[in-house]
């Protein structure tokens, strides 16, 4: 791999940019790997660069069956924040949060991290409390948060209409660390990072079988043959019930469809992160000027990517209440993504009634900011069988009771 | 946008006068239940590519529950049919069956 600087940049500028390479080899699988990931998003990569970085597994697969980083690695609104109420929740966060912070170093590849700070506003007396608890519990978690005033709001966001017709903002939870990432560029820099230290990334490879001898998975079929493992891993978000359903468990999981739209580009007029959980709205400005914007799931199962157009309205609508501006702007592009949300509303990351076959799953609707913690941990979980961030995690805590109830402490935009 | 029949009422109209409330036709455990069943009866959802029968509630109008027959794939709405049933009736299996002729009416659970 040819490292990304600034002299190989010169170099390429004297040598009309001949001299640039593909970032990752188009592999051909092999017969065999000791540990296979399905799913080539950005959790699935994580999970197999820090396989490859903290345990020295490089013997690995990571089988995709569209393309990398198509699914809602490529679709979501690139929010990246840690102020969760619950301690394991906080944790798997925070350490993703402080992740990101040098990703770009770590991988060599800009993914154009932001810390241009979160604000979760508070418009009813119910978040103003919530979010005073949250702050407190997050100073306790060491996650640095706090509870800010309206006139505090109004500096941050100029554009911002304070008293709204139905939510006035009373105030905010204000994360000044968290921000935003290039999301297809933590993709192609995992991507690149897994590709040279020897891993096989194989797209167009979809799984369609999962073999196993004596309750122990033994390897999977796929549109490109059979493929042998030792461990099996599978980060596939919206379809894990369906791979479940092949090795022959159950998972506590729905998916349904979540939708983001963007704006035309309009010059720069808001430079942090916004989100209204009351009226299911939250708003960011891409560095290309596009307000980028994210609503709430529909409330039925769905596989189609596409949602539906009422959502739409009711997002647009609560922004064009707090955000007045955005009323004139002309909508460029709509799309939707199938998200796999649990009872809890908290992630799965666990071992499974099959042995060698680890889920890494349920992350819902807020999955971007967690891809290196998430990574970080489930290839903890896979090399040593488990990992202080995802005990609490595991799938036995929907028969003891255990739920992380982040429901109530996040509502919608999670 | 989907548009829905409430057997109830008779009404047809678009979803938003509607909410779904997940997957129909659950057994319920109580007192005296396993804890895998009663963990199936509280978190575990059939998660179909394809086919799923689901219960409604035709909330800004009679009020009144139901169950609807859909296809998650394509957004196909086969039929809507009573709450009081313990499985689809063939009269829905058949409508599916008209559409998606390899689709095979599992056992309730």
């Amino acid at each position: 791999m040819k490292k990304y600087s600034v002299f190989a940049v010169a170099r390429e500028a004297m040598r009309h940019h001949s001299g640039w390479t593909r970032a990752w080899r188009d592999a051909e699988p092999k017969k065999r790997y000791d540990v296979i990931i399905i799913g080539a998003g950005g959790h699935g990569l994580a999970t197999a660069y820090y396989l490859g970085k903290n345990f020295g597994i490089t013997n690995v697969a990571i089988l995709e069956k569209g393309w990398l980083g198509g699914g809602n690695t490529g679709r979501n609104t690139t929010i990246i924040r840690s102020n969760y109420l619950q301690d394991p929740s906080a944790a798997i966060y925070e350490k993703s949060r402080s992740l990101y912070e040098t990703m770009s170093q770590d991988l060599n590849y800009n993914v154009m991290f932001s810390p241009r700070g979160v604000i979760m506003l508070a418009q009813t007396e119910h978040e103003v409390r919530g979010y005073k608890r949250t702050a407190h519990a997050n100073a306790l978690q060491g996650v640095t948060t706090e509870f800010i005033s309206p006139q505090r709001v109004k500096e941050l966001v100029p554009i911002i209409d304070l008293d709204g017709p139905r939510y006035p903002v009373l105030g905010g939870l204000w994360q000044a660390r968290g921000g935003t990432a290039r999301h297809d560029a933590v993709a192609w820099g995992y991507a690149r990072a897994c590709s040279d230290m020897g891993m096989d990334v194989i797209q167009k490879c979809e799984v369609t079988g999962i073999r196993q001898t004596g309750g122990k998975v033994t390897g999977v079929s796929t549109t490109r043959g059979d493929i042998d493992c030792d461990k099996l891993g599978m980060v596939v978000a919206g379809h894990s019930g369906h791979l479940a359903d092949m090795a022959g468990f159950r998972l506590p999981i729905e998916s349904v469809a979540l939708q983001a739209l963007v704006s035309e580009p309009i010059k720069p007029c808001m430079d942090v992160v916004v989100m209204a959980n009351t009226v299911h709205g939250y708003m960011s400005q891409s560095d290309k000027g596009e307000m980028v914007i994210g609503g709430g799931t529909d409330g039925y199962n769905n596989y189609t990517q596409r949602g539906s157009f009422h959502h739409i309205e009711e997002t647009v609508r609560a922004l064009i209440e707090t955000f007045p501006m955005v009323s004139r702007l002309k909508m460029l592009r709509q799309w939707g993504g199938i998200v796999d949300v649990t009872g809890d509303r908290s992630p799965i990351l666990s071992k499974t009634p099959v042995e060698g076959i680890f889920v890494n799953c349920g992350w819902g609707t807020g999955g971007f900011k967690a891809i290196p913690g998430s990574g970080w941990a489930m290839a903890e979980l896979i090399a040593k069988g488990r990992s202080p961030l995802t005990d609490a995690f595991g799938l036995n805590r929907f028969t003891e009771g255990r739920f992380i109830d982040e429901s109530v402490a996040a509502g919608v935009a999670h | 946008m989907l548009t829905i029949h409430c057997p109830n009422c008779g009404v047809t109209a678009e979803e938003t006068e509607f909410h779904a409330h997940g997957e129909a036709h659950l057994k319920r455990f109580g007192p005296g239940s396993s804890e895998d069943e009663f963990e199936g009866y509280l978190f575990m959802r059939k998660n179909p590519k394809g086919v799923h029968f689901e219960r409604w509630r035709h909330q800004y109008g009679c009020g009144k529950w139901f169950h609807v027959a859909r296809c998650t794939m394509t957004l196909e709405v086969f039929g809507s049919y009573s709450a009081q049933t313990v499985e689809p009736p063939q009269e829905i299996i058949d409508a599916i069956q008209d559409r998606r002729p390899d689709f095979a009416a599992g056992p309730a659970r």
